[in-house]
């Protein structure tokens, strides 16, 4: 049942990202994003990932996506009812991203790298939970979660240094 | 399975049962508390032959039908869709933040022991703090979708603002979680039943009491109410960001304002002042702190314990209306600058002293 | 893993048919008498003088930027919270590192008068 359940999921996460790329207006498909997001969140939750879930739905579809909207709105974008006519081109052009996808995955990802566990593999009952990744985050991957600090204060610099010509 | 799925439902049920209603009565409570506060008699003249049921005929019936039978008006030019879909995308997550809340410790029916929660999520508390973030959307499209720039300056201006108090209540729910150690609601309630020294309960608001003003405050302005509610402007804007909307939806704006009020409420009984608890009764009875022990059966318990959460709740609710209706409304940039430069550093501020007073007094 | 989700599933379809059927209702139930006066946008008895968008300041989007950047930081500091205690002052000095830096992403932004009048 969970497995169906996934799939069905997964339909209509892809069918919304679908309405991301094919929607005449851009709040539209901003929306379709948030949307797409939320879904990607409750996957989250299928795969037992409960802190990465909410953390998703926090950070990502409800703080980067008002960015995206503030922007959106911000430069007027108006509405391309041109849109379906790009249809072609535009889609010949996600096929060739998708197949470019597909060979970087072959050779990157060995095959027989985690051969056997599949979705229905037992998890520990505290795999996704927040004081197992906190662990992780705090002692093995202290480094990344330091340079995690600098990477934001260099984007806030960045952030006030393009905005600061319009400020004054 | 399907008595899990029945006894969700009825929880379900059971939370959107006391939210609705509590949201309409929170209008009455506006009106004719405002009425008192600023010596006038208020809203009076709904009733049924006469009899005006203390304002439940106003609120629950003629108030709702009023605006569902009034006309929707739906300006020229804009995508109806995104004006249609602005209040739901307000007032859905406001109603399923609400259900995070316990009402109640457990409740033991033919073996089986139901937790008296409707959503049980051990990352609870961030739960709620996602529907609150995706509260933002339903102003920040009803300002786009009514083609009115008025509309859409209270609709940019409101979403910075409650975004930027976010931030504020975040930080104060962080100082929370260090004080018990965990996410999930329900813990925290069951850990606020302890004693300190045998005598004082453990409540929130001992602990945290810096914190308590922050998230205060900070719910107070994301709800957009008064002293924080210039996006909606009530003197200014005409209605801020739901100038172009009638009927129906205007009412689901309103009501997404006072299911929010009743959301703030929730969440300050529970994570402060001891949720459902009421200091010295356990589970099987009432156990004073000089030995004498009352024993109740289990459903009295229950009973009192849910009564307990609904004063709680109940009280807030009316200190947020007191509130409004005695302070004065607050600059923009005043909201502002009391967001980003008072609460930001203070709620840190507060993480840090917390962290360095656990742990010199734990090692 | 179910039984924790499950009355998340419930609890939403129940709040979203309420939302629903507010809207329904208000569709069916609302007389449609449709004009242009009452289709112009509302400006107190003005006609409607020109396209919705103004000049919009970039402040909103430096508040949505700088939004982003302090609630990554404000979720960083949740798995910390829960675990501080067993962390003891080595999470501690972490995580005041951590804080430090963001501290001083604040001043400068708060110096620069990125945190002025919006």
């Amino acid at each position: 049942m969970s497995p169906l359940l996934f799939c069905i999921l997964g339909a209509v996460l892809i069918a919304s990202a679908f309405g991301v790329v094919l929607s005449t207006s851009p709040i539209r498909s901003a929306l379709s994003l948030i949307v797409t997001l939320f879904f990607i969140a409750v996957e989250f939750l299928f795969l037992d990932a409960q802190l990465v879930a909410a953390l998703q739905i926090v950070v990502y579809a409800g703080a980067i996506m008002v960015l995206f909207l503030f922007v959106i709105m911000l430069l007027n974008l108006q509405d391309d009812p041109q849109a379906l006519a790009k249809l072609p081109l535009r889609a010949a052009g996600g096929c060739l991203g998708g197949l470019f996808l597909l060979a970087a995955l072959h050779f990157f990802v060995k095959p027989g790298v985690g051969a056997g566990t599949g979705i229905n593999t037992a998890v520990p009952d505290t795999f996704g939970s927040t004081e197992t990744l906190g662990e992780m985050l705090f002692t093995h991957y202290l480094f990344a979660f330091e340079i995690t600090s600098v990477l934001l204060l260099v984007a806030i610099i960045g952030a006030v240094v393009l905005a600061k010509k319009n400020l004054t | 399975m399907l008595i899990d799925l029945l006894i969700a439902a009825i929880k379900a049920l059971i939370v959107i049962g006391m939210v609705l209603p509590l949201a309409g009565i929170l209008g009455w409570v506006e009106r004719k508390g405002s009425a008192l506060i600023q010596d006038r008699i208020g809203a009076n003249r709904a009733s049924i032959f006469g009899f005006a049921g203390a304002g439940l005929v106003n609120t629950l019936m003629a108030d709702p039908l009023k605006f569902l039978t009034k006309e929707d008006v739906i300006p020229a030019g804009v995508d109806r869709l995104l004006h249609t879909l602005a209040p739901c995308i307000g007032l859905f997550p406001a109603i399923v933040a609400f259900a995070a809340v316990p009402f109640g410790d457990v409740l033991e029916v033919g073996g089986r022991v139901i937790n008296l929660q409707a959503i049980g999520l051990n990352v609870g508390i961030l739960y709620v703090l996602a529907m609150m973030s995706l509260g933002v959307y339903g102003v920040v499209l009803a300002g786009w979708a009514s083609n009115n720039r008025f509309s859409l300056l209270g609709g940019i201006r409101g979403s910075a603002q409650m975004i930027s108090y976010e931030l504020g209540m975040g930080l104060a729910i962080v100082a929370t979680v260090m004080t018990y150690g965990t996410l999930d609601l329900q813990a925290m309630v069951r850990a606020q039943g302890h004693l300190i020294g045998g005598w004082i309960p453990a409540w929130g608001i001992v602990y945290q009491p810096v914190a308590f003003l922050l998230f205060l405050i900070a719910g107070i302005a994301e709800s957009k109410r008064v002293p924080f509610d210039l996006p909606e402007g009530e003197s200014e804007l005409v209605a801020g960001f739901f100038t172009e909307y009638s009927g129906i939806k205007y009412l689901m704006f309103f009501m997404t304002d006072f299911v929010d009020v009743a959301v703030v409420a929730a969440l300050v009984t529970t994570l402060y002042f001891g949720g459902w608890q009421i200091p010295y009764l356990m589970r099987d009875g009432v156990h004073f702190p000089w030995g004498t022990v009352v024993a109740l059966p289990q459903i009295v318990v229950v009973l009192l314990q849910l009564a307990a959460f609904m004063i709680k709740v109940l009280f807030f609710c009316w200190l947020q209306v007191l509130i409004r209706w005695s302070l004065p409304r607050y600059r923009y940039d005043q909201v502002m600058r009391l967001g980003w430069r008072g609460l930001l550093p203070v709620a840190l501020l507060n993480v840090m002293a917390t962290a360095v007073l656990v742990l010199a007094l734990q090692g | 893993m179910t039984e924790q989700y499950l009355p998340v599933l419930v609890t939403f379809a129940f709040s979203a048919a309420v939302v629903g059927l507010m809207v329904s209702l208000g569709r069916l139930l609302g007389p449609r008498h449709d004009s242009t006066e009452k289709g112009e946008a509302f400006e107190c008895g003005n006609p409607a003088s020109g396209s919705a968008w103004g000049r919009f300041s970039v402040k909103f989007y430096l508040t949505a930027i700088l939004f982003i950047v302090f609630d990554v930081e404000v979720v960083f500091m949740y798995p910390w919270a829960v675990l501080f205690r067993r962390l003891g002052w080595f999470g501690f000095g972490e995580m005041t590192v951590f804080v430090a830096m963001l501290g001083v992403a604040l001043l400068y932004v708060w110096r620069k008068g990125a945190l002025e009048w919006d």
